[in-house]
């Protein structure tokens, strides 16, 4: 596990690991059921002397882990919470910047207008396009680290664990 | 200083559909030609700016010959060890994407053309949204060390890699080209003096090193010279930023009052259409500019590499993150640069130094130095043109390793590959990738040395609508639409490759127009300047009637694979 020891920023490592070995014994002995994946937080962090316990199956069917782990709760919920916030989000970024710059070509009069001394809409607009790729970037930022990040992490060791 | 602002000057050259000669769908390093210039200073100066150059030359080689010591695997090679922080890639990524174009292209166009120059800067920065949202951590998580990689998860891997591959390899090389060009005539321009040789040797010399840091160095080596880079650009802009507002006791509403009074236009300098606002072809042709530019930069294959030289998807969304921060500043300060310039300046000075701008803020620097006459003028000129010239390293250096690696990685060793011949190895992809960095550095100097006439602007913009039409549409599709197939990729790739450069062949900046690059034929047919309007939608549309119409249904096996491995990170190299 080398690779793991890179990660040394994500205290949440170890999560999820007694769950996998639970999983890999529930296909051991009932190979055609899809494998349970276990919300990392579920999980209690319990000292690895479990594992020598649950030899893995010799040959781990790569495709059918990741087809399981698609259709686990744990990630389903994952996907929502990136998709739900992506791609509102990407619609309004969009339509927003689109329409102000549509502004200019569709509405010139309009983004003369003066607003407060040598300030007109069309500078108010850019100075908020500005401020809107600030705040979008810092939401985004908070959304993954709240809702996604934990829990991704933890799902990444669970499927690493079954692909070995 | 008249405040009518009916018919300004430039906008009667926006008559026929061309906005303005060097200008077009992206801010110019440098003008078309090398007939429009005038060394911006004399003496003293030179000699000073020539020291400065030789220090960047320096220890930027000092960099990657120590960096380039040791580890020299492909991980290396391509990712640089995967092993940077997210602030130094933050850094990497501002450097790669902050080129000369930026520095003094930008800044330029706000100076003569005050607000329609703005609304370049708001397009590059916007476009980081799609970059963070869309793109960063599922292409971490799912590449090795190109965009190919990401496709190649859950398609056929030839069709595919050959497609997207050749894609990455002419982005880049539009985009190199420009740059090269534009580094040519700016070398030049800040060393003083105009003749044809000078630049040759200017081309032949960067060309030769970026070579250099490419094959010596890999990614390792040119991540560090962004760093370094990025770090003294943002030095440089902060240190004239401050001295601007000093000069103007921080009343930014006098500043503007300034520039407007020093533009020469007025009250128009301030609103929107002293560039764009001609004739309804050319607002058009602005906004099919600014979609390229907000679709564009999240196909550009030298930008998606450099998510690979981070651990994680978390450290990619991190680096991505500062560099928003860092890009956004500098484009806030970009503002207050070009208008400090005009102010200053003021727009008949800059026009006169260079047609299209390129040299306000050089300018700007002696200006705020005390003039021609002063030391500190004298040091603040050759400083900023040392930084600009730096920009122009870091920037070619990045882009030619973007393309090696789309060559050797997916062209070479996988696409091009008879399936009968065993594997390449990582060694001998290595060799490759060097020997292509070398050829298509040689092909980017020749090039070059042949495009010196024509028009950075339109190359850049190009490179911009190409990644944006061919690039974009079939990783978005691959990422989130489960039924995308092979077929649909290649399409999409293709279906905005070929329309995107065919449209530019028949457009006003081949023939037609007096600043066209044969200006004595006409054969164009399409008015805007800018493909992306048409391209980009029909890169979409490629892909979406490619899958539609294929006989084999996409892999969900495959997809589950990609989603799982892109939201999760599982299996992440």
């Amino acid at each position: 596990m080398a690779q793991q020891e890179r990660f040394d920023w994500w205290a949440a490592q170890p999560l999820g690991r007694t769950a996998v070995r639970e999983a890999a014994k529930a296909r051991q002995t009932a190979p055609t059921a899809r494998p349970a994946v276990v919300p990392a937080q579920a999980a209690a962090p319990v000292p690895v002397a479990a594992a020598p316990a649950a030899p893995e199956p010799p040959v781990v069917d790569a495709a059918e882990v990741y087809r399981a782990v698609q259709a686990s709760e744990a990630f389903q919920d994952i996907r929502r919470s990136y998709r739900g916030f992506v791609f509102p989000a990407t619609g309004v970024f969009l339509g927003w910047y689109l329409l102000y710059l549509g502004a200019q070509a569709a509405a010139p009069e309009l983004m003369r207008r003066q607003i407060a001394g040598p300030l007109n809409v069309a500078w108010l607009g850019g100075l908020l396009q500005f401020a809107s790729t600030f705040v979008l970037t810092w939401l985004y930022a908070r959304n993954a680290r709240t809702k996604r990040d934990r829990a991704a992490l933890g799902l990444r060791w669970d499927t690493q664990d079954q692909l070995r | 200083m008249t405040s009518n602002p009916a018919v300004p000057p430039s906008a009667m050259m926006t008559a026929n559909f061309r906005p303005a000669p060097d200008t077009g769908p992206y801010p110019a390093p440098a003008p078309a030609s090398a007939g429009h210039l005038a060394p911006v200073t004399t003496g003293a100066h030179h000699n000073l700016a020539i020291l400065l150059f030789a220090v960047v030359v320096l220890v930027t080689l000092a960099i990657t010959l120590w960096v380039g010591r040791r580890g020299q695997a492909a991980e290396d090679f391509y990712a640089g060890g995967r092993g940077f922080s997210p602030l130094q890639n933050g850094f990497a990524l501002s450097g790669d994407y902050l080129s000369a174009a930026s520095f003094l292209g930008v800044t330029g166009l706000i100076a003569l053309y005050g607000y329609d120059g703005v609304l370049y800067s708001i397009g590059f920065l916007v476009a980081w949204l799609v970059v963070l949202m869309l793109v960063a951590e599922l292409v971490r998580n799912s590449g090795r060390y190109t965009l190919a990689d990401v496709l190649a998860l859950r398609m056929r891997e030839r069709p595919l890699r050959a497609a997207a591959g050749s894609a990455s390899v002419v982005v880049t090389l539009l985009y190199l080209i420009a740059q090269m060009v534009g580094a040519g005539s700016l070398v030049t321009l800040l060393l003083g003096t105009s003749s044809g040789q000078a630049k040759t040797w200017a081309i032949v010399g960067v060309g030769a090193l970026m070579i250099i840091y490419v094959t010596v160095g890999g990614m390792k080596a040119t991540t560090w010279i962004q760093i370094v880079k990025a770090f003294v650009l943002i030095v440089g802009a902060v240190l004239l930023t401050v001295l601007v507002l000093i000069r103007f006791h921080g009343n930014l509403a006098e500043l503007m009052r300034s520039a407007a009074q020093g533009s020469g236009h007025g009250q128009a300098y301030l609103e929107p259409g002293l560039k764009y606002g001609a004739t309804a072809t050319s607002r058009l042709d602005f906004f099919s500019l600014g979609l390229g530019l907000v679709l564009g930069t999240a196909g550009l294959p030298h930008i998606l590499s450099r998510f690979y030289t981070v651990p994680t998807a978390r450290a990619a969304r991190r680096s991505t993150m500062w560099a928003i921060g860092m890009i956004g500043a500098f484009y806030l300060m970009a503002i207050v640069l070009g208008l400090g310039a005009t102010a200053l300046v003021g727009a008949k000075a800059v026009q006169a130094a260079n047609p299209a701008g390129n040299t306000a803020v050089p300018l700007l620097a002696l200006h705020l130095g005390g003039g021609a006459g002063s030391t500190a003028g004298v040091v603040l000129f050759a400083l900023i043109s040392a930084i600009a010239f730096a920009t122009i390293l870091a920037v070619v250096a990045g882009l030619t390793l973007a393309a090696s690696a789309a060559f050797a990685h997916d062209l070479y060793a996988r696409a091009w590959r008879r399936a009968a011949r065993p594997e390449a190895t990582e060694r001998e992809e290595l060799v490759v990738a060097r020997a292509a960095a070398v050829v298509i550095g040689a092909v980017a100097i020749v090039l070059s040395l042949f495009a010196q006439q024509l028009n950075t602007a339109f190359l850049v913009g190009l490179a911009f609508a190409v990644a944006a039409s061919a690039n974009l549409p079939t990783l978005l599709y691959s990422l989130f639409w489960s039924r995308f197939t092979t077929r649909g990729a290649v399409w999409s790739v293709y279906g905005g490759l070929v329309p995107a450069v065919l449209l530019v062949i028949f457009s006003p900046v081949v023939s037609g127009a007096k600043t066209a690059i044969f200006p004595g034929v006409d054969f164009h047919w399409f008015p805007l300047e800018n493909p992306g309007l048409v391209s980009i939608p029909l890169g979409f549309l490629a892909g979406w009637i490619g899958t539609l119409t294929s006989q084999e249904a996409a892999d969900p096996d495959k997809y589950a694979e990609l989603e799982v491995r892109s939201l999760t990170g599982a299996g992440a190299a």
